[in-house]
């Protein structure tokens, strides 16, 4: 075995490639594909980019998702709307929710046509309710190059190109393993980048470092539901495995094992605070023989990190934690403004984790079938929205010129350039620990925000990050946008709603019952945006 | 994280190097890939279930490097044990085996 360490293989000398479509799709998860599929069917030329690989990038890819498929049944459908609207604090909409169900019902049945190996129940009925997510990805890959899509892998977008009119006109980034620059001219962009989990290492989550955030906000996009991104998912301490519906069937415990009263999958705070002080374990041991063989079917990645660390999980204890998950599975994104899924900036859509998913999930996730649910089908609209803007262009649509977007890292001055590990870790010190994140409070929000105010300072006072860093630098500065919108967002919300919780405001207050919207990097500003408001502006769109 | 090419099993089909989201191996001509950015492994396991020969091999630990040993590896069954799982459905089948559907919930 040979092993050494280097830095991302930048050929400088390698000429850059350069690319004409009507849409450019950034981000090859869920989201992204099914955007790239609609594109095409429009009858738009489309080119995909993932900073992976489009197939194995991303939370779905590594770790299969449940799906919120509903059959048309008023009364079902109902059930299933109305189930989710206290615990994600009534900020849900029900014309979205209706549009998703439709929709993704409609996208699972195409998955089935299109050969998605669906397991049948004992009479023969196909169950549709879950996805493993190397099949799935796998198989959204094929269909997106039966598309005629061009598929560039390996391929971060670093920043987003404008026209002379400041509508989008395409993307340029990096080629990481054939070395060389893309840049790709289109008419309009769909940003499916996912959400943000700040490099905490949960399963398929480190290429998920808000980058499509920064890209939008660069342009001028807005942000919505910022608040809602700290999500914690249960995790062995020493694992990436952060799937949690089997801690359904645990007890959590001290390390002298007595139980830890409130602590379940469901009551995540009383496993926060204690792990504030000192370990937790857990153990699956309210799972019987017949579940536990169910449970190894249904999730067999669930089981093979445990395996192999010597761990029989439903007769051993063994010590968890809780990993930050962001946005990721957190409801905040960029702000959507029509159906279409278009964000306030001309030619800019947001599709799946990069756009905010309160009107399907108010502000409570947890992940799973919700956000497949939205991925397919906020895809699937934001392609669609996104080939009708570009084929409106006419073909003689060609930008004379295009400029750069971007600045943190990437612009040319007389500064040093920032070293992306310390911004990082100076980023990850704010947003993980349970004290600053998970109980919020005024006091810690703002110390947090003071730190990460000035480090935005130094980061965009600082010079243009060499080839070999430069995808590194642009995620930390992703990462260090978005802290700041997420906790401008919390210290906002004087209220405790869907997974944002104020210790010094415990209560859900009904006068705070609306969105607040989160714009700008050098100056992050956040204003309140009513559910009133918010579908007249979709209508005015 | 990632910590095991194995040159007995590898057969430079580079398939890791490909599918690998945050690009740890670099291609090697004429040798098996080389694992040159161990700590950006984000220990996801798609190298290991697209790997055609199991010669990878990725510890449970999540950003620690641990030392393993291929033929205890070996002897122990761990080589391919996380596509042995039944996790992704084998080709050529066109029936999944997962049952989450049979699963209810734990309340």
């Amino acid at each position: 075995m040979s092993r050494a360490q280097s830095n991302e293989p930048v050929n400088s000398a390698a000429a850059g490639v350069e690319h004409d479509a009507d849409v450019l799709v950034i981000g090859g998860g869920p989201a992204g594909t099914w955007a790239a599929c609609a594109a095409a069917s429009a009858g738009a030329k489309v080119i995909l980019v993932d900073k992976g690989c489009c197939g194995t990038s991303g939370a779905t890819a590594s770790a299969g998702t449940g799906v919120w498929y509903v059959p048309p049944d008023p009364a079902k459908r109902e059930a299933a709307m109305a189930s989710r609207e206290k615990l994600g604090g009534y900020l849900q909409d029900r014309v979205w929710m209706t549009r998703v169900l439709d929709r993704t019902y409609e996208a699972m049945n195409l998955l089935a046509e299109w050969g998605y190996p669906f397991p049948q129940d004992d009479e023969d009925r196909p169950r549709r309710s879950n996805l493993w997510g190397p099949d799935y990805m796998r198989l959204m890959r094929r269909r997106v190059r039966k598309s005629g899509v061009l598929i560039l892998d390996h391929s971060p977008a670093l920043e987003l190109l404008v026209d002379d009119n400041g509508a989008v006109a395409g993307a340029r980034g990096l080629r990481r393993q054939e070395g060389g620059s893309w840049l790709a001219r289109a008419g309009s962009v769909v940003v499916a980048t996912g959400g943000c989990a700040f490099l905490s290492g949960g399963l398929g989550c480190n290429v998920l470092t808000g980058d499509g955030y920064l890209m939008a906000a660069e342009l001028g996009a807005e942000l919505s539901g910022m608040e809602f991104s700290n999500a914690y998912a249960i995790c062995p301490t020493f694992s990436s495995v952060t799937k949690t519906r089997f801690y359904g069937w645990a007890t959590f415990s001290y390390e002298d094992g007595a139980p830890i009263p409130g602590a379940s999958a469901h009551g995540r705070s009383a496993i926060a605070r204690t792990l504030m002080t000192q370990p937790v374990y857990c153990r699956l041991d309210r799972a019987d023989d017949e579940t536990q063989a169910l449970m190894r079917a249904s999730q067999p990645n669930f089981f093979v990190p445990l395996d192999r660390a010597g761990i029989d999980p439903f007769r051993q204890r063994f010590p968890v934690t809780l990993r930050l998950e962001g946005t990721v599975r957190g409801t905040g994104g960029l702000r959507i403004v029509d159906e279409s899924c278009a964000t306030t900036v001309a030619g800019l859509y947001a599709a799946g984790d990069a756009a905010t998913r309160e009107l399907v999930c108010g502000g409570f996730t947890g992940g799973g079938s919700h956000n497949a649910a939205w991925a397919m089908s906020s895809g699937f609209w934001a392609g669609a929205g996104a080939s009708d803007h570009a084929l409106q262009r006419g073909p003689a649509w060609k930008p004379r010129r295009v400029r750069s977007a971007g600045g943190v890292g990437l612009r040319a001055n007389n500064a040093a350039e920032f070293d992306p590990a310390q911004v990082t870790r100076a980023v990850q010190a704010e947003v993980f620990p349970y004290a600053n994140n998970y109980f919020r409070t005024r006091d810690g929000l703002t110390a947090s925000l003071d730190r990460l105010d000035d480090l935005w300072i130094d980061v965009r006072s600082a010079g243009p990050a060499a080839a070999a860093r430069v995808v590194k630098a642009r995620e930390a500065a992703a990462m260090l946008a978005t802290s700041r919108w997420m906790y401008r967002s919390a210290l906002a919300r004087t209220e405790t709603r869907g997974m944002h919780k104020r210790e010094d405001y415990p209560r859900q207050d009904v006068a705070q019952r609306h969105h607040l919207v989160s714009a700008g990097l050098d100056d992050v500003k956040v204003t309140v945006c009513t559910a009133a408001e918010r579908s007249q502006q979709e209508m005015a769109a | 994280m990632i910590e095991l090419v194995s040159e007995q099993r590898c057969i430079t089909c580079n398939k890791c190097v490909q599918v690998c989201p945050m690009n740890v191996f670099d291609a090697v001509e004429d040798a098996p890939p080389m694992i040159a950015r161990q700590a950006d492994c984000q220990t996801c396991y798609m190298c290991e279930l697209y790997c055609p020969t199991d010669a990878l091999y990725v510890a449970p630990d999540v950003g620690r490097a641990t030392a393993v040993d291929e033929p205890v590896l070996e002897a122990g069954g761990l080589l391919g044990s996380y596509r042995r799982a039944g996790w992704a459905v084998p080709v050529g089948s066109s029936r999944s085996s997962d049952q989450s559907f049979r699963l209810r919930s734990s309340e």
